[in-house]
């Protein structure tokens, strides 16, 4: 189960290192830029301490927000940038299966097939 | 270079700043400007906002498929930068889930294949089973219906006159048994304790739940030689062990776009169309002089990066 936890925000809740279990850079790369393009943020960036621990720190000062609410906004717009592209990339899906039909209509058989023979590539 | 705009319309960086924050330049020695620019406050000075909104992504976004078929699929995704499509390709290879067999219980191996080689083949073989309709298994639970699927592989190689049957055990030569495992043999208790038959699972396909591909050579057999055992299949993702990663590998490039730096027209253009193995360029024929043009679609073949070191050296 991952698990956060912040440091070095006792005195300025502005400047903080968020260090989270169970996670790499897929999450930390995304995050660090999502992070960026907030205009709250004036530093951030995500370490990885030991590559054998899949723990990150996250870094966040921001202009006067405190950390935790800017990390907060950056996750939750990480989601839902993910959740669009999810979307999109399922109505693109279907644009091109709806005009794959229209062109095998006239052309013979296409190569897609539903049962689990070897498709041999080209 | 100063800004000089009005004040009326939207500051926009100066066109070297720009080439800077969205094209990777393949420079002859390296590629250049590699690192994106993510910083929201970089152009401050220019009076540009590099920061990002959700609306305007949401509003940038475009996906357009190229190819699709059931092994592969090709996509152009436009308006996303390069850390999320990174976050894409890595959740594809690590995190994604699939059904795998972890736990081989060989009844009888007189083959010459060691038990643990055959295990770990076994392993590797891709499952035909959605792992949505299945949970999670840890060491120490049970196996039951909603977390193994169980195979059975009893081959044994025989002569019959001059042929030889079954000297090669295939993978669909790997039963799937819906009611649970049937080992060991003389014990009530068995090594799954499945409450019901798995062949009303909803969502299952018509013919059940098989390996990929049928023609997989799990092991090669003499006469005499026989193979019997159960492997169960657990969900895992490929982060554990590469036997659960639904792919066989996931990429992402950058869009090239390749930039004729001065007309080129008759013998020469024609000279370049040819040179090119992946047929990038195209002539378009402008009155009596045939005029090189660009054709824009990339094409899919890792080849592509050589084209723009071609026009470089024009």
């Amino acid at each position: 189960m991952a698990a956060t936890m912040e440091l070095g925000s006792e005195t300025d809740p502005r400047n903080a290192t968020f260090s989270i279990s169970d996670e790499d850079h897929t999450l930390g790369n995304s995050l660090r830029f999502v992070l960026n393009k907030d205009p709250r943020v004036a530093f951030c960036g995500y370490s990885v301490p030991h590559p054998s621990e899949t723990r990150i720190n996250v870094r966040v000062q921001t202009t006067g927000v405190p950390a935790r609410d800017v990390l907060k906004d950056a996750l939750n717009d990480l989601m839902a940038m993910n959740q669009h592209v999810s979307t999109t990339f399922n109505r693109a899906v279907e644009t091109f299966k709806a005009n794959q039909g229209v062109n095998e209509l006239s052309m013979k058989s296409g190569v897609t097939s539903q049962h689990s023979g070897s498709v041999k590539k080209p | 270079m100063a800004d000089a705009s009005s004040g009326e319309h939207e500051p926009e960086l100066p066109p070297h700043l720009e080439l800077q924050r969205t094209r990777v330049v393949c420079a002859p020695d390296a590629p250049s400007y590699t690192e994106s620019v993510q910083y929201s406050g970089a152009y401050m000075a220019y009076g540009v906002d590099n920061s990002l909104r959700i609306e305007d992504f949401c509003k940038n976004l475009r996906v357009e498929i190229i190819s699709m078929n059931e092994e592969d699929i090709e996509f152009d995704i436009v308006g996303i930068d390069a850390a999320i499509a990174n976050a894409f390709r890595r959740i594809l290879i690590a995190e994604v889930p699939t059904m795998a067999i972890e736990k081989v219980y060989i009844a009888n191996n007189t083959s010459v294949i060691q038990d643990e080689v055959l295990a770990h083949r076994l392993g590797l073989l891709p499952i035909k089973a959605d792992p949505r309709l299945f949970d999670y298994k840890s060491e120490e639970e049970n196996a039951n219906e909603k977390n193994t699927i169980v195979f059975k592989i009893d081959v044994v190689c025989t002569r019959k006159g001059e042929r030889v049957l079954n000297s090669s055990v295939t993978s669909d030569q790997m039963k799937w048994l819906p009611e649970g495992s049937e080992m060991p043999f003389n014990t009530m208790t068995k090594f799954t304790s499945f409450g019901s038959s798995q062949k009303n699972l909803p969502g299952l396909p018509a013919e059940g739940i098989s390996c990929q591909y049928p023609d997989i050579i799990v092991a090669k057999l003499r006469p005499g030689q026989a193979i019997e055992l159960e492997g169960h299949a657990i969900k895992g993702s490929g982060n554990i062990h590469a036997k659960w990663s639904p792919v066989a590998t996931a990429r992402y490039r950058m869009l090239p776009e390749v930039n004729l730096m001065e007309d080129i027209q008759g013998k020469l253009a024609e000279e370049l169309v040819q040179k090119c193995p992946t047929g990038v360029f195209d002539i378009e024929d402008v009155g009596t002089d045939s005029v090189n043009c660009l054709l824009q679609s990339r094409r899919p073949l890792w080849q592509d990066q050589g084209t723009a070191r071609c026009v470089a050296s024009v």
